[in-house]
């Protein structure tokens, strides 16, 4: 027990993998979500012989390319430990303010701008209270929520801004080649930036090591404070482009546009498997519960099934996906 | 008093990769102290949550008055007679005093509601018999470190037991505190108690032991009567080998001086700390558990701003709004908390090493940003191979290993950013003693290639084994100050604990 | 110091009330003031319900939810069969959202998943349920008895029941946080859960007991809303599961648990019902409700956050010649004078 500590004179290397990437991969959670969006994929098949017509599927994409766009961004922050649940509200005070923009005479590309900035400062003004105040993220976000909405309802009340000019339909109805919609490349820039950042960069590695543990990642010389803010404002930024992408394909702005997407957003999140409590998650996970998650309400709405039953099964679905794994483990650990 | 209150036989407990107690014995007699004795990671704050019923055991059983019990909760050992003062302080911040005091078990009164009254009452009674002065309805919040330890003590006295299980009670405590806790033994003594005291501090154990017993890395090694050995016997089971020579030599040259702190002070930590530090000079930091030392430390490493004071790193003033700029300084900290401050235990190996260096292992050019994977693991491959780190592969989960090789990782992350001053909190504690001999090896090799260290250690042999100068500090501020030559084990117990030195020696 | 807190956010409440009484004096009158208190009856009873979860350091999303589906059935069960009796229906009702509260507690305290989690997906099943109930159908006020209307409104002592379901509730938490041993363990449990397993409390089945009562006090007021605004559909109470954080938070409920009095936590409820009441009064249009309270729960996370600002270590003794802890006694009454 007590031997001398050998200086060994060949230093012993340490392989870099401990597994293949084949057995990796194929422990995944992707790998399940693969799985399960195969299987909802031939059920709808098998379900309506309309599931299969392009153009029917590239219409059924807008029902989750815009909460798309800003759940990568929300994986990330969730991933570094907090949450926004306010970027349904700075989407309504977005459009709101693209609108109010649009009676002071403003172009397309002034109202891109508007709502772009708009999403930025909202979400700079959640960083600020989050990251420089050090404020808890749920009721930080749960207060801008009420606030960013509510601004929207002071100025519109219950009365709505239409009439954008031709040009900005192109955001939310366009195309830009056969059955691929404008929002579809956006999604795809947006799947691979952010996955590119939280993969492949310092940064990322910044986040996740936030997202494990806040204050080794601080001793570990992290600015925290500084990547939580850029998180915030980056959530902002998206929320915003959401915003365009909506009022766009909408039309027209309501207070109560984008209500309740919050929550939407943040199940799309978790389902992809990112750790709600931050420290693990992927951006091709998050794509692939998108994309469930498009396929099954497009499916169910093939079967005229109402919106709301769906959202049974979502719900049902987030538990259960995150129940099983944990079950099953504490099963197996009790057979042993 | 032959027959043993309690008894342990054959005690194992497993953890996934770590077997903490091995079939270990331990015998509690009634009006008796037990100590029981070992290093950090010998398995004892395993036995006392055993003991507890934080944790069942995986074999052997417990005998009480000769029968077998089974403690499945807290709530069962409680029941049966068992309390335990613990080694941190396991207490709720917003509660009262009295409630801390109470919780689980307060006096009720009518429906089953709980005696608001009766409570406070007892809680006073209870604090006035451990010495403290203090008002039970005070939140604890507001109690200092020491008010607080007396708070858990009464906390274990409110349960009427007959085994009292003290997990280092005095190391927060003042000489003043340290005198009223050894009347308080003597009295559970006389009233019949059997307790068990684990303690480091020998002097201390063989002021107030009758009995002891060994631990060494999980498994008994011996037990007696305190009158019958003395310490170098006691150190010879604890450690398995002779104290001497078990600490490197030193081999560096001081050099000139790298980093100069004066006037360091914060409103309720530390005060008036100054110091210089050399190249090539390891210089060690004394003091009781909470005398403000690892405060000091992350102040350096600007983790808190510190009211007054400078701050000077090879001739440059260093003013740091986070451990960020420390770094950049050439200033690393290896914390105490090693799965909460130092390492990303969910994080693999590799990815710990790398991030503070998360530039320099980045890819140049148009790809710049990006952190090449290639660079990553040849950096950490470089630096945990030169601390002999084991490891099945680079990207298993830090949290897979050994309390020693996490440590390791820690210090190779720091290494691999190429620092001037490194500080050690505690570098030691809790790590096995293959592992401890290589750490102390190692920071030998980096005084030797020219860095300034810092090591705070609570243990007197590590200090005086590895030192060139000695700091002592005492309830935030510097008491004395020691060459290795001129340092001895009591000057140092001394200081810490706040008699007065001259005065003594005259 | 969580003391010195409810009376600064009562002096709020009076002064709110204070300054638009100013302007319209009538808002003050004893009459008026009840009506307030009547209308804020149900948020109080679910802000309540709330702070159990939050003590123990969770949080439940799904109240609303709970409420809307609980409500459609009395609403269903009181249309079928319209001689069932009232009380029944409310001790039914308090089963039912305990039970559904109850779900929601066994997922966090067994399955081990967080409550974030847990309640959001339970927020989406519970009003997906109602339509699968009813089809989208909507209960109206004619398919109701008039006992199942009439009952909130029925007055005791010259204040109406709701309000005295709500006084009960205040009462009964009250009591239950401050005096049950099982009510303390929610602040421990909360608090400290590393320090809660010392003590012998444990945490799941505390924190499951807190989604118990949540659910219990959600299912009341399902009946409570349904019965006096007279119609049940899918989009009842639709959102107000943050209304009811917004309330908590307000009344200084740490969502880090733990920390909070049921004085405040009213309070809170109570500030947000004053706002509600007093807009119409002052003119100002309703649709500035929204912003303000969000406003009020931004600006009251500050000052908790302020108010809990955790000081240094006390190791620095003060003065030379007194013991330890006399010392950080003084200097914690300092801190208080500082604060107060």
């Amino acid at each position: 027990m007590n031997e001398p500590v050998v200086n060994e004179s060949v230093q012993r290397m340490i392989p870099q993998r401990s597994q293949g990437s084949f057995r990796r991969l194929a422990g995944s959670w992707e790998t399940l979500l693969i799985f399960i969006a195969v299987a909802i994929f031939f059920i709808n098949v098998q379900a309506s012989p309309y599931f299969l017509d392009p153009w029917n599927l590239s219409d059924a994409t807008f029902n989750f390319t815009e909460k798309a766009m800003i759940a990568f961004a929300m994986a990330l922050l969730i991933v570094s430990g907090e949450i926004d649940l306010s970027v349904a509200s700075i989407i309504a005070l977005a459009s709101t303010a693209m609108g109010f923009a649009l009676q002071l005479g403003a172009d397309t590309p002034l109202l891109v701008l508007v709502g772009l900035g708009t999403g930025l400062l909202c979400g700079a003004f959640n960083g600020l209270l989050v990251a420089s105040l050090g404020l808890p993220s749920i009721v930080v976000t749960i207060g801008t929520l009420s606030l960013f909405r509510g601004i929207a309802y002071i100025v519109l009340g219950d009365q709505a801004y239409s009439g954008y000019p031709d040009s900005f339909a192109f955001f939310g109805q366009g195309y830009v080649w056969w059955v691929i919609t404008f929002e579809m490349v956006l999604f795809a820039v947006a799947a691979l930036v952010f996955g590119l950042l939280l993969h492949r960069t310092g940064f990322g590695r910044a986040v996740y090591a936030i997202g494990n543990n806040p204050t080794a990642a601080l001793f570990s010389g992290i600015r925290v404070p500084r990547v939580k803010f850029l998180l915030f404002l980056m959530t902002g930024v998206m929320a915003g482009v959401a915003a365009v992408c909506l009022t766009s394909r909408l039309g027209s702005t309501r207070p109560s546009i984008a209500f309740g997407w919050e929550l939407e957003i943040v199940t799309m999140v978790v389902l992809g498997g990112v750790n709600i409590l931050g420290g693990a998650g992927t951006i091709p996970g998050v794509v692939l519960a998108a994309i469930i998650m498009g396929m099954v309400t497009f499916g169910f709405g093939l079967l005229n099934v109402p919106g709301i039953v769906m959202s049974i099964f979502i719900g049902l679905l987030l538990i259960l996906v995150i129940a099983l794994p944990k079950v099953l483990a504490a099963a197996a650990a009790r057979l042993k | 008093m032959d027959n043993a209150l309690l008894s342990l036989q054959g005690i194992t407990k497993v953890f996934p990769g770590v077997r903490a107690l091995s079939e270990v014995a331990l015998e509690l007699y009634s009006g008796e102290v037990t100590a029981l004795v070992g290093e950090n990671g010998a398995g004892k704050s395993t036995l006392v949550k055993v003991l507890t019923g934080i944790h069942s055991p995986d074999g052997g059983q417990i005998l009480l008055d000769g029968k077998t019990v089974k403690f499945a909760n807290p709530h069962d050992a409680a029941s049966a007679g068992i309390t335990a003062i613990h080694q941190e302080t396991v207490l709720f911040d917003d509660l009262s005093v009295a409630e801390n005091i109470f919780i689980g078990h307060a006096p009720r009164g009518r429906f089953g509601l709980i005696d608001r009254g009766a409570m406070r009452r007892e809680a006073a009674v209870l604090l006035e018999k451990v010495g403290a002065r203090i008002d039970p309805s005070t939140r604890l919040r507001n109690l200092g470190i020491a008010s607080k330890h007396q708070v858990a003590i009464a906390r274990a006295l409110s349960i009427d037991a007959r085994i009292v299980i003290m997990d280092e009670p005095t190391a927060a405590l003042s000489q003043q505190e340290i005198e009223e806790l050894y009347a308080l033994v003597e009295t559970l003594k006389r009233d019949g108690k059997a307790i068990l005291f684990i303690s480091h501090k020998f002097d201390e154990i063989f002021r107030i032991a009758d009995r002891y017993t060994v631990f060494r890395d999980g498994e008994f090694v011996g037990r007696g009567r305190i009158k019958e050995t003395d310490s170098a016997s006691l150190v010879r089971m604890m450690v398995g080998r002779d104290v001497e020579g078990v600490f490197p030599p030193r081999t560096s040259e001081i050099g000139e001086p790298v980093v100069e702190v004066s006037g360091y002070a914060h409103p309720t930590e530390f005060d008036d700390l100054s110091f210089t530090l050399c190249r090539g000079e390891i210089l060690g930091f004394y003091g009781l558990v909470g005398a403000g030392r690892s405060e000091l430390m992350q102040s350096l490493f600007g983790m808190t701003r510190p009211s007054s004071g400078v701050l000077v790193i090879d001739g440059v003033t260093v003013t740091s709004s986070s451990p960020a700029d420390a770094i950049a300084a050439g200033l690393v900290y290896v914390p105490e908390d090693r799965g909460g401050q130092g390492a990303i235990t969910g994080l693999p190996i590799f990815r710990n090493v790398s991030l503070p260096s998360l530039s320099a292992v980045s890819h140049e050019g148009i790809r710049g940003g990006f952190v090449s994977m290639a660079k990553e693991f040849a950096l950490t491959q470089k630096y945990v191979s030169r601390l002999e780190l084991k490891a099945s592969a680079l990207d298993q989960q830090v949290g897979q290993l050994s309390g020693g090789n996490q440590q390791k990782v820690v210090i190779a992350k720091w290494l691999a950013t190429q620092p001037k001053v490194i500080i050690l909190d505690e570098p030691t504690k809790g790590i096995d003693i293959g592992s401890k001999a290589a750490v102390h090896a190692f920071m030998r090799e980096l005084a030797a290639e020219g860095l300034a260290v810092i090591m705070v250690s609570s243990e007197i042999p590590e200090v005086l084994g590895m030192s060139d100068r000695i700091f002592v500090m005492r309830a935030g501020r510097k008491v004395a100050e020691y060459d290795r030559d001129s340092a001895t084990p009591e000057l140092l117990v001394r200081a810490a604990a706040g008699i007065d030195g001259s005065a003594q020696a005259a | 110091m969580s003391h010195s807190r409810d009376v600064l956010l009562g002096l709020a409440v009076i002064v709110l009330v204070g300054v638009v009484s100013l302007r319209f004096p009538g808002f003050a009158a004893p009459g008026s003031l009840a009506g307030v208190f009547n209308d804020s009856a149900i948020l109080i009873i679910l802000a309540l319900g709330q702070m159990a979860v939050i003590l123990t350091r969770c949080i439940d999303l799904s109240m609303a939810s709970n409420l809307a589906l609980v409500g459609m059935i009395t609403a269903m069960i009181n249309a079928s069969f319209p001689a069932f009796p009232i009380a029944g229906l409310i001790v039914l009702a308090i089963l039912i959202g305990g039970l559904l509260g109850g779900i929601n507690g066994l997922l966090v305290w067994k399955a081990g998943i967080p409550p974030i989690v847990v309640t959001l997906g339970t927020l989406t099943i519970f009003r997906g349920l109602i339509f699968v109930l009813t089809d989208g159908q909507w209960v109206n006020a004619h398919e109701m008895s008039a006992s199942y209307k009439a009952f909130p409104r029925a007055e005791f002592l010259s204040t109406p029941v709701l309000s005295w379901f709500a006084v009960l509730t205040i009462i009964g938490m009250a009591v239950f946080l401050t005096r049950a041993p099982a009510g303390r363990a929610m602040y421990a449990a909360g608090g400290n859960p590393n320090a809660a397993v010392y003590a012998g409390i444990d945490t799941g089945k505390t924190r499951a007991l807190a989604f118990v009562i949540a659910g219990g006090l959600a299912g009341l007021s399902g009946y409570l809303w349904v019965s006096r605004y007279a119609v049940a559909y899918v989009d009842v109470a639709g959102g107000f599961e943050l209304d009811v954080i917004a309330a908590c938070v307000i009344g200084g409920i740490s969502i880090a648990g733990g920390v909070g009095t049921v004085v405040g936590c009213v309070l809170g409820a109570l500030f947000l019902g004053v706002i509600k009441n007093a807009l119409p009064v002052v003119n100002i249009s309703p649709f500035w409700q929204l912003a303000i309270s969000g406003a009020a729960i931004i600006i009251a996370v500050i000052l908790n956050a302020r108010a809990e600002k955790r000081p240094g270590r006390l190791i620095l003794e003060r003065a030379v010649a007194a013991p330890v802890a006399n010392v950080s006694r003084s200097s914690a009454a300092q801190r208080g004078a500082d604060s107060a």
